[in-house]
């Protein structure tokens, strides 16, 4: 099989489904634009949010894994993901198992199966540079983002921890900037690329996550960023409320996927941008 | 920040317990106190990292689950990244939350939040703040 006419196994997760539907849609979009098939997995539950991170907590990677069995007797040995959070627990669960023995044996009893598959967890960025690759990518741009300067923002678990998710480096990672500048964007200098948005403490303290989000605010306007660009339903989330908390003029958050099938060629107003950012990236005109 | 602790008995049990569920070797630590530099937390904890592990070096572990600062981490591996030693110090404070949870009695009182905000909240947030009371 070639290349070229791979499918991959794709796992949106609950979010996308739900609130963020713009992330799922223009991600779709851009995939069919660059000629990657996707199919979705039938009947996919919830990743599990998080990996246990201590030894004797099995039932902690039961739905991760369920996932994995799924989509392995679907016939699937990659599954794209696009959300941070399905994208680590399900790359951390897929490393974890693959090393403990007798991890792997509870849950294949509890799952009633005979043996863990092997299914590689991916991200679109990995399909990006490692299907698509760079030169391809520039190729296919329609509608260069010429002079949208853009602050990349990778947040904490799209990179960490680096031994077992490898996507890139963690401390200094350019992946999304390569990518970015292929579409033609300016990727700003933006010191909080890695730094943690304050994750689920949303739920019970607003306050400190805010706290967090606001450095990565801070660091973003300074780069003179026209937009920052998300990867992570949650982050958007976290970023978005923190602004409207502070009252202070909105730096507008992006969804990669959207910015990648706005340079492709497609209509910014079917890819569910979500203001300011839809009115800024209306601006840039229609395709070459 | 000088504090006065008495060395005289060490809380071995625990500090076996905490030790075997993070799997971490809290003497490899030399706080060089990267993870707290890193940290995007301290400020809502009342123990920083890198002295979570010298309490532990010095068997002085009661305190420790008792404290706010392993429920202030959200497990964003700043820290583990930065150490030179390898120390993971997200397993570590884990297995504080772990061992808090398993030993209360009381139930731990995680939110009081009203119904309608909490259904404007993503779905992983809550998914993932719900998780970690549960382990
Ligand atoms: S970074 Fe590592 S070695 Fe340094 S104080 Fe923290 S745990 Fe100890
Ligand atoms: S994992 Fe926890 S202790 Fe480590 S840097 Fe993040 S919040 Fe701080």
């Amino acid at each position: 099989m070639s290349e070229e006419k791979k499918t991959f196994g794709y796992y949106p997760g609950c979010e996308l489904r739900n609130r963020v539907k713009g992330l799922d849609l223009s991600a779709r979009r851009a995939c069919r634009a660059l000629g990657i098939r996707l199919k979705e997995l039938k009947d996919w539950t919830c990743c599990g949010g998080l990996v246990p991170q201590v030894k004797d907590n099995y039932m902690g990677f039961l739905a991760p894994a369920r996932i994995l069995v799924e989509a392995h007797a679907q016939g699937f040995d990659e599954l794209m993901t696009l959300c941070t959070f399905c994208f680590n627990t399900l790359r951390r669960a897929a490393f974890f198992l693959q090393g403990h023995a007798e991890a792997r044996k509870r849950l294949e009893l509890f799952l009633g199966v005979e043996g863990l598959p092997r299914v590689k967890v991916i991200h679109l960025l990995e399909v990006l540079r490692d299907h698509v690759g760079l030169d391809r990518l520039r190729e296919s741009v329609q509608r260069p983002l010429k002079g949208l300067r853009v602050a990349p923002y990778y947040g904490c678990l799209l990179l960490r921890p680096a031994q077992e998710i490898k996507l890139d480096n963690p401390e200094a990672p350019t992946l999304i900037e390569v990518i970015l500048e292929a579409l033609g964007c300016e990727v700003t200098d933006f010191s909080s690329k890695t730094d943690c948005c304050g994750s689920y403490h949303i739920v019970t303290n607003g306050q400190v996550a805010g706290q967090c989000s606001d450095l990565i605010l801070r660091s973003a306007v300074k780069s003179k960023a026209d937009m920052l660009v998300a990867m992570c339903p949650l982050c958007q989330f976290n970023l978005d409320w923190r602004q409207k908390q502070t009252r202070t003029a909105p730096l507008p958050v992006v969804y990669f996927p959207q910015l990648l099938a706005l340079a492709l060629g497609e209509p910014v107003d079917t890819l569910g941008v979500a203001e300011p950012a839809a009115t800024a990236l209306s601006a840039l005109g229609s395709p070459t | 920040m000088s504090q006065v602790i008495s060395l005289h008995r060490r809380e071995e049990e625990l500090i076996k317990e905490i030790a075997e569920l993070s799997e971490q070797n809290f003497y490899a630590c030399y706080q060089c106190g990267k993870c707290t530099s890193a940290c995007p937390l301290t400020f809502a904890m009342d123990e920083p990292p890198h002295q979570i592990l010298r309490f532990l070096q010095l068997g002085q572990a009661k305190r420790l689950i008792e404290s706010r600062s392993p429920w202030a981490c959200i497990g964003c591996l700043s820290c583990a990244t930065y150490c030179p030693k390898g120390v993971d110090l997200a397993r570590i404070m884990e297995a504080l939350r772990t061992v808090h949870l398993r030993r209360l009695d009381a139930p731990f009182c995680y939110t009081q939040d009203d119904g309608e905000r909490l259904s404007t909240l993503p779905q992983s947030a809550l998914v993932a703040a719900l998780r970690k009371v549960t382990w």
